[in-house]
């Protein structure tokens, strides 16, 4: 294996494991359908976003029942992150960093209400709803009307106000059509 | 005079304060470590010895010594309910050496501590390769393995200082999120071969077993791949649970976040993910708006620990000593200025100087009475040099909020006050 060989060439591994034939036959091979059950991670291109679809009519009611109480009526704030507002305000000396001012891409907000909220109970909202509640964030924020509905093919080509306000760091390439980032990162 | 790490002394009298006086406000004061340290006058007055307590299973801190963690919130949000905390930091005026106590790592949780058996716990390894599995703790722990001591430091440490300084703020508040320990565990590259990474797999999202699930994509540089670790052990044990129990991904040198605890996914990508943590959280703003993205390493730092924030010195020989840390490396050379950075001279280092570890300096200084400013500048192997605030503030502005690291500033009034200040 490459590790045992960068290990052994650098001393890492004493004595015992000097043999690079030896067969890890450890863990078990992962099946496609439990796969599928942990798989939730939505990307920007809307990769791994799920069938179903959301009004902002019925996000309102999800959000009622399930987000009101910590981020307040209307997504203004509460004991919680403020959701709504904030344009303009990134230059000054308040910042103020809202799914609306700040978030770069719709399809994170999906994401994150998928896997982290309602935060006392993550995981318990349909997709259905979770659609519905990503729309409903959304038109508060003026970026979808108040008739709008979200599935897997819209919700990716949503274009968040702040969509260019991020400087990834150069070391680490995000465009893959360049190559793999592995020689770029050692320069510090 | 000795002004002991963690003593209240107070200001020499014209005519010399009493040892029993001093001793009682060293027992009572702000920063004590030891409370009620040995009142004794002469040696008759020390408690004569005795059978001790018996034999146990473990081995708690002696009932003289306090140490904690102070859990907080964001930036001035102090002595919060433990519920609305949303860090806890580790007290390094109170702390000796470089390694950190396993009950005081400073702790950064999103969605509380689960509650994780074992015995349940799975990783899933998938995404582009050959061979996606599913592996035991078990497993994992019947791997080669390795073992390095490293600092794991949050992004937010630092935070308290980005506009004013709080003169009321100890160290402990000021930059205790950072602690070192050593961590056991398998190194990534040793999973990356057993499930055959697709050699265009250039990014990897890590995610955690808490209630939020906290994922991060993390970029595979040959660096990230030789020195990431799968731990399951911590300064010797399991990891406590507070820092991951029972697996967390170790990224020596990068962000703390990235450090995924309670770790039960790796996948394989060609592309970073963009989670929440990595576009609406773990970015720095600048000055023009635009936001600073994937800044994963964690930079050239030092502080000094004592004398620091609400302690008290007294004129006449003083050490200073502090702590210095790089995720760029090993530290170098830590200098200390006791005139705000006008003049510098090189600090001791202690070994073993470990790279991406938290390294241990000290000087003599004998202190005059008049006031002062202590700094410490920290220097890597690589060369980065520790900025100095206003060069770093005009560099980054103050709306960054992560990544602070500018040198530390504790000035010293002309009756021994130590207190945060910006410069």
């Amino acid at each position: 294996m490459r590790w045992l060989s960068t290990a052994i060439a650098s001393g890492i591994v004493a004595g015992s494991l000097t043999s690079s034939a030896f067969a890890y036959d450890v863990g078990r091979p992962a099946a496609p359908d439990e796969i599928k059950l942990w798989d939730i991670d939505v990307q920007p291109d809307g990769t791994g976003l799920p069938d179903g679809s959301g009004t902002v009519a019925h996000g309102k009611e999800v959000y009622r029942d399930n987000c009101e109480v910590c981020h307040g009526a209307n997504g203004e704030g509460g004991i919680k992150d403020r959701l709504v507002g904030g344009a303009g305000s990134l230059t000054s000396n308040k910042p103020l960093k809202t799914v609306g001012s700040y978030w770069p891409y719709a399809t994170t907000v999906f994401d994150y209400i998928r896997r982290a909220m309602p935060y006392p109970i993550p995981g318990s909202l349909s997709n259905d709803d979770i659609y519905a509640v990503s729309a409903y964030i959304l038109s508060l924020n003026g970026i979808l009307p108040g008739d709008g509905k979200l599935d897997r093919d819209t919700l990716p080509k949503i274009k968040m106000p702040n969509r260019d306000g991020f400087i990834p760091d150069p070391v680490f390439k995000i465009d893959n059509e360049q190559g793999p980032p592995t020689k770029r990162g050692v320069a510090r | 005079m000795i002004a002991r790490s963690g003593t209240v002394a107070e200001p020499s009298g014209n005519d010399g304060v009493s040892r029993r006086r001093l001793l009682i406000v060293a027992s009572t004061g702000v920063g004590s470590v030891v409370a009620g340290a040995a009142l004794a006058e002469t040696l008759a007055d020390v408690p004569p010895r005795e059978p001790g307590a018996p034999l146990s299973g473990h081995s708690e801190r002696s009932q003289y010594v306090k140490l904690s963690r102070i859990p907080e919130a964001g930036p001035g949000m102090r002595n919060v309910d433990p519920n609305n905390a949303i860090n806890s930091k580790t007290p390094l005026n109170k702390l000796v050496g470089a390694v950190t106590p396993t009950d005081l790592h400073y702790e950064r949780s999103h969605a509380g501590v689960p509650d994780l058996d074992p015995a349940k716990h799975r990783l899933l390894i998938h995404g582009k390769v050959r061979k996606p599995l599913v592996l035991t703790v078990d497993d994992l722990e019947a791997m080669p393995s390795v073992s390095r001591v490293h600092f794991i430091e949050c992004t937010g440490n630092g935070w308290e200082n980005w506009k004013k300084a709080d003169p009321t703020l100890t160290v402990q508040n000021t930059h205790g999120l950072v602690s070192t320990n050593e961590w056991t565990g398998v190194p990534l590259r040793f999973l990356i071969d057993l499930v055959g990474k697709d050699r265009g797999s250039t990014w990897m999202l890590a995610e955690g077993g808490d209630g939020a699930a906290v994922d991060r994509s993390i970029p595979l540089t040959d660096e990230i791949m030789d020195e990431a670790i799968v731990a399951y052990g911590q300064n010797g044990e399991p990891l406590r649970p507070a820092h991951g129990f029972p697996i967390r991904l170790i990224m020596p040198g990068f962000e703390g976040n990235l450090h995924i605890k309670w770790l039960r996914r790796l996948k394989f990508g060609d592309q970073p993910w963009m989670t929440r943590w990595e576009t609406a959280r773990y970015t720095q703003l600048l000055p023009d708006g635009k936001a600073r993205q994937f800044q994963l390493r964690m930079e050239t730092n030092s502080v000094i620990t004592s004398p620091s924030g609400m302690m008290e010195i007294r004129p006449g020989y003083n050490r200073i000593t502090g702590l210095a840390w790089s995720g760029h490396g090993k530290i170098a050379k830590v200098e200390v200025s006791t005139d705000a950075g006008k003049t510098w001279k090189a600090a001791q280092l202690n070994y073993p100087v470990l790279p991406k570890a938290q390294s241990r300096f000290q000087m003599d200084w004998e202190w005059n009475g008049t006031p002062a400013a202590i700094v410490s500048r920290s220097t890597d192997e690589r060369g980065n040099v520790q900025p100095d605030r206003k060069t770093f503030v005009d560099r980054v502005g103050t709306n960054a909020l992560f990544h602070y690291h500018a040198q530390q500033t504790w000035i010293i009034d002309s009756a021994g006050k130590v207190r945060n200040a910006l410069a």
